[in-house]
């Protein structure tokens, strides 16, 4: 009965995706494209001249393949999270007309949720092709990296919806982007590993669910993982998606039913 | 045969907790019957929509009882909803999507087979003359066509009863007629219409029956000729004066009839009989710039009650 629930709303989503796929693909293909072309081959080249224990051997663009993934796929769910969940709630927006059917405010949230899984899975296999195309990853660690990536979208997405729905203002959610999602991709490992941070920093950076997101999806690419971190990182990850989850239905209840 | 209530209020009431709580509706008692078009008429925040949202069942009733179609309104708000049909206030249609797309996803969340949805999408588009917008953007739609598309798109579950909170607020003249029209039809069809307005033309048309709401409560209840018999004169007699006397002749009409109500704009008597009022009137030397003798209608019910018009 839920799952059917979750599905028609989710039907919706894939009607309004099917006006704007086109788009969404492109955009797809030239972020990892631009990112290849200037990090890969552009500054990789400079660092790749030095040997570098913290590369294990590897390329720097094999390095950053999957920081930049997961850091990516963070961004598309806060960006598809955010806003468009801010807007179903306005009083003329698509979670109120849906709230007068039979779905409950949770079936709503699943069916939203169930569309972000499609789109972070169809963005990061996107992703992992084109980094595929220049020899920055195998075809083996590129199917791992997948489930990591949609586990790192579902860790964000659920809390960011969870908050989003009680946004008052659009303002608040660029702020969002700009204070928190930002500095997250800038500090979390991305482009360098977090032991380059000032000392005071890294514990900071511990605690943020995208560095354990990055530093799974890594463990995996460059055959570094441990079992003990590993695990550790999915707990992590799994534990912030379903505290998400769980914040997400409790304010979906909330400003739905008024 | 039985006439069990579909909807069947005691004692509702509903607070919005926030930093000033503010109670909305305050204990009010009614029933409507099947079949009938029961009417919730009041200025606005009387509290209508308010009810209309806890009948709606997307808004927890704070005390009192709700039962809706037999059930609770409290524990069964799927079960319920699954037979409702819900036109809200807000138009919340989806400008995204096409005319056909917005009831074939609406008709969805009820888990309508797709077989069956794309034909009664068909009907449904015929119903709301709407036939050959099936594929246009709702952007496109005028205001009057976007009402009659959330109106068809409320019929998609085939509803026992449909609740419209203000359905033609906002619209010309003739997109009300069009849609007084359609509603009718679905009357004659046997659906329960549960409106609110707050146009007393709009209630005398349509509604059987009817509350009057103010700040919270109702405060009559009846038939249109009913409260119009009850609460006010047969005739009304409507004096415009120049500005310049207009105090003077005031003064002057007091005691004329019983009940005599003075408006920013006007002046109203309360009679029987308006001509023969308005010789009276003449007869004390009152010469007023304009004088209209009509009927009484729910708008002086309204002002007896409450003592204001109902559109300010």
């Amino acid at each position: 009965m839920t799952t059917t629930a979750a599905v028609r709303g989710l039907t919706y989503w894939l009607f309004r995706y099917r006006r704007t796929w086109r788009g969404s693909i492109v955009i797809s293909v030239v972020n990892p494209l631009f990112f290849m072309i200037a990090l890969g081959l552009g500054l990789g080249k400079l660092i790749d001249d030095r040997p570098n224990p913290q590369l294990h051997g590897h390329t720097y663009a094999e390095f950053i393949v999957p920081g930049l993934l997961v850091a990516a796929v963070m961004q598309t769910a806060f960006l598809e999270a955010a806003g468009p969940v801010f807007q179903s709630t306005r009083p003329t927006g698509n979670y109120r007309s849906a709230s007068a059917t039979p779905l409950r405010p949770a079936d709503i949230f699943h069916g939203h949720l169930l569309f972000w899984l499609l789109r972070a899975a169809q963005n990061a296999i996107l992703f992992i092709a084109v980094c595929a195309c220049f020899g920055a990853v195998d075809l083996v660690h590129a199917t791992l990296l997948v489930p990591i990536a949609v586990l790192v979208a579902v860790a964000f997405c659920a809390p960011a919806s969870a908050w989003a729905v009680t946004v008052d203002r659009p303002a608040k959610l660029n702020m969002m982007f700009r204070f928190v999602i930002l500095p997250l991709y800038m500090f979390s490992g991305t482009f360098f590993p977090i032991e380059q941070l000032p000392s005071w920093l890294q514990p900071v950076a511990w605690a943020t669910p995208l560095w354990h997101g990055i530093d799974l999806a890594r463990g995996v690419a460059l055959d570094t993982a441990t079992l003990p971190l590993t695990l550790i990182h999915v707990a992590y990850l799994a534990a912030f998606t379903a505290a998400g989850i769980a914040f997400a239905r409790r304010n979906y209840r909330r400003q739905l039913y008024v | 045969m039985t006439t069990a209530p579909l909807i069947e209020a005691r004692d509702l009431t509903k607070t919005y907790v926030t930093s000033e709580p503010y109670t909305a509706v305050k204990g009010i008692d009614f029933e409507v019957r099947p079949g009938e078009a029961f009417g919730v008429l009041g200025a606005n925040g009387a509290g209508k929509s308010s009810t209309m949202r806890m009948i709606a069942c997307v808004s927890p009733v704070t005390s009192g009882t709700l039962r809706i179609l037999g059930m609770d309104a409290a524990r069964d708000g799927e079960r319920i909803r699954a037979r409702l049909g819900v036109v809200p206030q807000d138009d919340t249609l989806d400008t995204e999507l096409t005319v056909r797309e917005n009831l074939l996803i609406y008709g969805r969340y009820f888990g309508i087979p797709w077989k069956a949805l794309r034909e009664r999408c068909d009907q449904l588009l015929a119903f709301s003359r709407l036939e050959d917008k099936g594929s246009q953007a709702v952007s496109t739609l005028s205001g009057g066509m976007r009402r009659r598309l959330t109106i068809a798109r409320a019929l998609i579950n085939q509803p026992e009863i449909l609740l419209l909170d203000e359905p033609t607020t906002g619209l010309d003249p003739q997109a009300r007629h069009l849609l007084w029209e359609r509603l009718f039809q679905l009357k004659e069809d046997g659906v329960t219409l549960l409106l609110t307005t707050h146009y007393m033309d709009e209630a005398e048309q349509l509604c059987d029956r009817l509350v009057v709401m103010d700040a919270g409560k109702i405060v009559a209840e009846g038939s249109p000729a009913d409260l119009i018999e009850r609460h006010s004169t047969r005739e009304v007699l409507e004096l415009r004066f120049a500005a310049h006397e207009r105090q003077l002749m005031i003064d002057k009409c007091a005691g004329v009839t019983e009940r005599v109500e003075v408006l920013p704009d006007r002046l109203v008597l309360y009679t029987g009989d308006g001509e023969s009022t308005l010789a009276a009137v003449h007869a004390l030397g009152v010469r007023p710039a304009g004088a209209f003798v009509r009927r009484s209608t729910l708008e002086d019910v309204f002002l007896t009650l409450t003592g204001r018009s109902l559109v300010e």
